[in-house]
């Protein structure tokens, strides 16, 4: 049975590895994945204490109905103290690592302390060893996963790694995957390497029985028939996410320059169809790869055409490294783009922060806050591709004062620095925002302000928000499983309605975080997807667990009051610019100056901003400073201290 | 009787790695989530991103079906398959050897060698394969469809080469 996969206590300072299982109610009131990692954080990590020291704890889990029979249940799911912001650390992958950790009996670890030297854990069939990884120890992503499968002779090992960004400690690195799948955002990869953890492998052949799998097998085929005929995902299937990229800057949605500009010109050759034909001409007709038990098949393979890494083989560009590499440093080169995106995959870096942080570097030299002194002499202008290129390389491996710099994160950064500098910082709670430019889109801005693990587009971005959907249909998304009376707006630049959506945004993600399937699946691009309804069915028929799509929602907005306390207790104050869920002052002071006519000369109104954020707290039950009513967390069933259920 | 003579074609530059064929395939015969109870599995490269679903090929001149002692494999027209009689089948493995495609499997957990069955005629890992790598066809089809393909290439190589000269 799906529900009888276990957690695994491994501390890596006494070598103590202890198996539970999760107790029945504890997924009841946090099904599994994002939202039971959560809980485990709050409950196993103290107050205050230093992400890179032992007694960071480090989460790793699949979702309840991670290998089940349920549709494109590929996700991993990562949690920290994060190293980048010092609140929430979580980082979600697809690939294959979750689902064979199921086979191999467990959903969730819980990974404490620190080893004397580097060391892998490896995990096959309900039992679990620490192995030495000092022969592995400095290896790039891929070849870190090679050659654990030769250490165990085993070729269908799936491991999760840090690359050498994450064992040199930049802040912002990545836990990976397969050969691109990453675990972005937050510096969980560095949490590995503060720990000496190499990588974590496993290897499962148990059978996870399904509840009742005739009635599994056609509701999966439902929904991936469901899936496939969204207009969207069979754009995603045939130009992956850089079709996003594409379609936001056209009406002006991206950063460019830093956030001098909310769209990039003369970007041809890191459009869409630009990318998918090198990925064409280099890996022929049928280039789209896919994450375990997938139909959406979003993710394109390409060889890089030109230059000195010319014909080596990596997956992707995401619409981030568009944005990184692409559009922010002003270098709308596929060559930049192909390069950067192959450097931070093989390194294991989160290209979002990367590349926001080196086009925030090149603003401030362009400022002359920084000059060549500070970067060695590299003209860091925008738009120079070898800068960008190189900065990467010197992020990595921290070289030269301003890639030591840069790989402690922004606020450190900006810190060391000093001047104005902060004031040119895109982020929010230390984490750099998205390539994306909120300042036409409010709703878009409430999202990145409050997002659970900073700056963040994956936690409640309401995306279908840009579709000017009537407002009856709008209605019918946002008022199940729970009423809303609201009022709603179909108009993408309004402020009305949105904290409601941003709410219900939340929760539909934490939901599908917990269950473990990708949101491609769920009310995220597409308005015509599965959400609560289909998932009490999908946990239904492959678990046996009866949740009705209340109770499921329940669970989210529970969950996402658990890393609500968590920040809480590590800092969160509402209006704090470093620590809190406020914008940048660009945001409300400087107008968009391309874009489409209603784009144009738009900027947020500071104190309809602040009002919609008064609002999202009362939908959360917050009081106005943001902490959670005590009525509040009595009927979450949460308590302030930890329960310590698991 | 329609589906007679038919075939599973895989055309493995169309599968995208994804394994659903896998997932479905255990659950529908063991109602199980296990890829290793999988007939079909997909051998992959991921450093060339590559991926391969193997399977059963139906033989004709089926080592597995010649080799077994007890004659527990055979033929089942109607479905152009092969079939096991688990009644007669004595697990000793002799089959997993001789198989050329590593189609024949044995499962350690039930203690029971197993392969590809074609799901009695309605194959889920062609139901649920979206980009139609897997296919179910009628045999004779099977090289018709393969002249098509490479008659195309022929044509583009050739308007190609005609461009080229073209240019010169």
């Amino acid at each position: 049975m799906p529900l009888d996969r276990k957690i695994a206590y491994i501390d890596l300072t006494t070598g103590d590895i202890q198996t539970k299982p999760i107790p029945l109610d504890v997924r009841k009131k946090f099904l599994g994945g994002r939202g039971l990692d959560a809980y485990l954080l709050y409950n196993h990590t103290e107050k205050g204490c230093d992400p890179l020291g032992p007694k960071n704890t480090l989460m790793v889990s699949g979702g309840i109905l991670t290998a089940t029979c349920a549709s494109a249940t590929a996700r991993t799911h990562i949690m920290a103290k994060s190293p980048l912001t010092g609140l929430l650390g979580s980082a979600n992958m697809g690939g294959f690592f979750a689902p064979e950790m199921a086979w191999a009996g467990f959903h969730h670890l819980v990974i404490k302390g620190k080893a004397k030297h580097p060391v892998y854990i490896y995990i096959h069939n309900g039992e679990v060893e620490i192995r030495d990884a000092r022969d592995i120890w400095g290896k790039s992503v891929t070849d870190s996963q090679w050659a654990i499968r030769e250490d165990l002779g085993d070729q269908e090992v799936k491991s999760l790694v840090c690359g050498p960004a994450g064992e040199n400690l930049v802040r912002f690195a990545n836990v990976m995957t397969g050969i691109k799948n990453s675990g972005g955002r937050s510096g969980m990869g560095c949490v590995l390497g503060s720990k000496n953890l190499k990588a974590v492998a496993v290897r499962g052949t148990m059978d996870i029985k399904i509840a009742r799998p005739k009635e599994a097998l056609e509701y999966n085929k439902r929904f991936i028939d469901q899936i496939v005929s969204a207009k969207v995902n069979q754009t995603q299937g045939a130009l992956g996410t850089p079709f996003i990229w594409g379609a936001t800057n056209s009406w002006g949605g991206v950063r460019c320059r830093n956030f001098q500009y909310n769209q990039c010109e003369y970007a041809d050759d890191i459009e869409p169809e630009r990318i998918d034909e090198i990925c064409e001409e280099t890996m022929g007709k049928y280039h789209m790869t896919g994450c375990f038990g997938c139909q959406v098949h979003c993710r394109a393979q390409y060889k890089i055409p030109s230059g000195p890494y010319a014909g080596t083989y990596d997956e992707g560009p995401e619409y981030t490294s568009q944005g990184a590499f692409g559009g922010e440093t002003d270098t709308p080169r596929a060559i930049t783009v192909l390069t950067g995106n192959h450097l931070v995959n093989k390194f294991g870096m989160d290209n979002l922060e990367t590349g926001s942080l080196i086009s925030w570097a090149m603003e401030l030299y362009e400022l002359g806050i920084i000059t060549s002194k500070e970067t060695d002499g590299i003209d860091l202008k925008f738009g120079n591709d070898d800068a960008v290129i190189e900065m990467i390389d010197r992020i990595c491996f921290r070289k030269g004062w301003l890639g030591d710099t840069l790989a402690d994160g922004g606020i450190a950064a900006s810190e060391k620095i000093g001047k104005n500098s902060f004031n040119y910082l895109i982020q929010v709670k230390g984490m750099s925002n998205l390539h994306s430019d909120e300042r036409a889109t409010p709703a878009l801005a409430l999202n990145i302000a409050t997002g659970s693990r900073g700056s963040d587009h994956l936690r409640s971005r309401p995306a279908i928000d840009l579709y000017h959907l009537p407002e009856e249909v709008l209605r019918k998304i946002y008022s199940n499983p729970v009423p809303y009376d609201g009022p709603l707006s179909s108009e993408h630049t309004e402020y009305i309605g949105k904290p409601w959506q941003v709410f219900w945004q939340e929760n539909c993600y934490m939901g599908v975080d917990c269950l473990g399937i990708c949101k491609y699946h769920t009310t995220f691009l597409g308005a015509t997807l599965p959400n609560f309804e289909d998932w009490s069915k999908v946990l239904y028929y492959n678990t046996g667990l009866e949740m009705n799509p209340e109770e499921i929602w329940d669970v989210a907005v529970r969950c996402n009051m658990i890393e609500r306390l968590f920040n809480l207790r590590e800092g969160l104050a509402r209006e704090d610019l470093k620590k809190g869920d406020m914008l940048n002052h660009r945001y409300f002071d400087e107008p968009c100056r391309r874009g489409a006519i209603d784009v144009v000369g738009r900027k947020i109104d500071k104190k309809k901003f602040i009002q919609m954020i008064d609002e999202f707290y009362e939908h959360k039950g917050l009081d106005n400073n943001g902490i959670p009513k005590p009525e509040t967390l009595k009927k979450l069933g949460l308590k302030n201290e930890p329960s310590h259920l698991v | 009787m329609e589906s007679m003579g038919k075939v599973l074609v895989i055309n493995y530059e169309k599968c995208t790695g994804c394994r659903l064929c896998e997932l479905v395939c255990a659950v529908m015969h063991d109602g199980i989530s296990n890829p290793t109870r999988s007939r079909i599995k997909v051998m992959k490269w991921e450093s060339e991103g590559l991926y391969i679903p193997m399977s059963c090929q139906q033989c004709q001149d089926a080592p597995c079906m010649n080799v077994c002692p007890v004659k527990a494999i055979s033929r089942d027209e109607e479905l152009g398959r092969l079939v096991i009689d688990y009644d007669v089948c004595i697990g000793c493995r002799s089959c997993v050897a001789v198989c050329p495609f590593g189609a024949m499997s044995f499962n350690s957990i039930d203690k029971k060698i197993f392969k590809c069955d074609l799901c009695d005629g309605d194959p889920q890992c062609v139901r649920f394969c979206e980009i139609n790598a897997i296919e179910y066809v009628d045999a004779d089809d099977v090289s018709l469809l393969k002249k098509k393909d490479a008659a195309e290439r022929i044509s583009i190589a050739g308007k190609e080469a005609a461009a080229l000269a073209a240019q010169v």
